[in-house]
């Protein structure tokens, strides 16, 4: 069996042990369930389907919780283990430092897809249930949605290695974590907003805006679930998604981009280090 | 025959410290060496530079032939390392942490599931999780995956800090077995007096350099420290006749004469006492200690410039 595959093993075998696996789970779906009895009350009637306004509701969720689940999951990565001694004695074994990586961050991020997709499948499940009429193009765009959060969580799960992979202290590391979350999640789209606010959008070229949409994870994420013409009539994101021209194909390598390049530096930050 | 370690010149800088200075000296098969040193002398270091844990400054360092750092990975099947206080991942039990490492080193299922015996973990303490194993437990956890495949070298960093006195005991007697077999062992150690009838070979580092480098009975010759001869004269009146003698004999109070004998005059002096059987009740031979040598090559670089 490859060297991956059984870091990877182990790595679940944990995480359905220490139940990491059934309390995300459990906070996505309920969190899900809560989100698509209630959260269409409000809009009262739209002209868009229940469907795509739990996808709004859904992704609006994911932007918040999944990225703080993917650092909470992988800021201790590495440095948890290094800290706890464990790190050591799996690196005199004939494993590559950059399998451990990529092994590890295979397992949380199929640890992810699972919570994910059972959790936000359930409250799918709950609509056919409950009798709401649904299109086709809803469910695919509702598929998409769950696959893009699994590639948002997956961006940040890479930010998290690429931390753990840096510092020496797991506090640091939380610290560091957390930052990473209020910066991506929170301030840079407050900052945003507020500079086009403040210039009226004078200067902001829609190729500059596409620059600053991609280089920020969860506002690629947003354009690709709340930007499309159903969702967008909810979202009033489409405004925005038009002015940026951004197509679904750049949006989904960009965010690509973001795991990619995280999880390499984390792999050579980690060949590099001493212990 | 290639030398299953070799170090040559092997230097280890922390900005200007230095971890270990010029270290050479290689390990052959079915060798037991003790690497001694009091804490913070350089053993954890040279024993990482060995596992290609870290790159060393200066000099090669060669592990059953291949370079540790950027050689194959595959001669890592062949060792076994036991860190210092080792840990595990505490959720797991210890046959999952066994069978995983075991995968690791392609060690097949059959081939490991006796090890729970070899070190005396019991199979109900194996589907146990690691949460709830004592320290001797772990350790005895950690020799198992350190011994996982026969590996043919064994490191282990202070393997019986904490253990009871019999663990320590059944301890060595695995770790012997193996060495019997061929494996070569390298053991660091502050506990001296444990390694004193096991280690055929000793190395004694201290802040970073090599300070010594043989058997424990050349590390005595080199360090010519006094052997101390103790005996009871049968009576008061022979006691007396002994003073006169070339060797300064003191009395002690338990009425037992005792002298401190240079290396070279021991045989003679003992030859002397013992010449007549009668004269004597009791006598004791004390060599020095590997404590006492330790201390010797200690105190010795300490004056060097």
């Amino acid at each position: 069996m490859n060297n991956i595959v059984i870091i990877a093993r182990k790595e679940i075998q944990e995480g359905l042990r220490n139940r990491w696996v059934i309390a995300v789970t459990l906070l996505l779906a309920s969190l899900a369930l809560t989100l698509s009895f209630l959260g269409s009350a409000p809009t009262g009637n739209v002209g868009a389907g229940r469907l795509d306004i739990v996808i709004v509701s859904l992704a609006s969720l994911t932007i918040f919780l999944v990225p703080l689940i993917a650092l909470l999951l992988s800021h201790d990565a590495i440095v948890g283990e290094l800290e706890r001694g464990t790190l050591l004695l799996l690196l005199s074994y004939p494993v590559a430092r950059s399998q451990i990586v990529f092994g590890k961050f295979l397992a949380h991020i199929l640890i992810l897809s699972f919570a994910t997709l059972l959790g936000y499948g359930a409250a799918g499940l709950a609509l056919v249930v409950a009798g709401t009429p649904t299109t086709a193009e809803s469910w695919t765009a509702f598929g998409a949605m769950i696959g893009s959060s699994i590639l948002l969580g997956s961006v940040f799960t890479a930010i998290g290695y690429l931390v753990s992979a840096t510092v020496s202290q797991r506090s640091t590391a939380g610290g560091i974590a957390l930052g990473v979350w209020l910066f991506f999640v929170i301030i840079y789209d407050m900052g945003l907003l507020g500079a086009i606010v403040s210039t009226k959008g004078v200067g902001f070229s829609p190729g500059l805006l596409s620059i600053l949409l991609m280089a920020n994870p969860t506002d690629a994420y947003r354009l690709l679930n709340l930007g499309s013409e159903t969702a967008g009539s909810v979202s009033a994101l489409s405004g925005l998604a038009a002015s940026s021209k951004l197509s679904p194909t750049v949006l989904m390598a960009s965010l690509a981009l973001w795991v990619a390049v995280p999880l390499s530096l984390a792999m050579l930050r980690f060949s590099r280090r001493e212990l | 025959m290639t030398a299953t370690i070799s170090l040559e010149h092997v230097s280890k800088f922390y900005g200007d410290t230095a971890a270990i200075n010029d270290v050479s000296f290689s390990l052959g098969e079915g060798e037991l060496v003790a690497l001694v040193g009091h804490n913070g002398a350089g053993k954890t270091t040279l024993i990482k530079a060995i596992l290609g844990l870290l790159r060393p400054t200066d000099g090669k360092v060669r592990v059953l032939g291949e370079d540790p750092v950027s050689g194959n990975l595959v001669v890592r099947r062949e060792v076994g390392y036991l860190p210092e206080s080792v840990t595990f991942h505490l959720a797991l039990t210890g046959r999952e942490v066994l069978s995983f490492y075991a995968k690791l080193k392609r060690v097949p299922a059959d081939r490991w599931r006796n090890l729970f015996d070899q070190v005396g973990l019991a199979q109900n303490a194996a589907d146990r999780t690691v949460r709830t194993y004592s320290k001797g437990m772990r350790q005895r956890l950690g020799l198992a995956q350190a011994l996982l495949g026969e590996p043919r070298l064994l490191l282990l960093d202070e393997p019986t800090s904490g253990l009871d006195p019999a663990l320590r005991r059944s301890f060595y007697d695995l770790i012997l077995d193996f060495q019997k077999k061929g494996t070569t062992v390298l053991l660091s150690s502050h506990a001296l007096s444990e390694l004193e009838e096991r280690a055929e070979r000793v190395v004694i580092i201290n802040g970073g350099n090599k300070i010594a480098d043989g058997t424990l009975d050349e590390l005595r010759r080199i360090a010519c420290l006094p052997t101390q001869i103790r005996f009871k004269p049968s009576s008061e009146s022979a006691a007396h006749s002994w003073f006169d003698g070339p060797v300064r004999w003191i009395e002690r109070k338990d009425k037992f004469l005792e002298a401190s004998v240079d290396h070279s005059e021991k045989i003679a002096v003992l030859s002397a006492v013992t010449s007549d059987p009668a004269a004597l009740t009791s006598m004791t031979v004390i060599e020095p200690t590997l404590d006492d040598v330790y201390a010797h090559f200690l105190q010795r670089q300490g004056r060097k410039p």
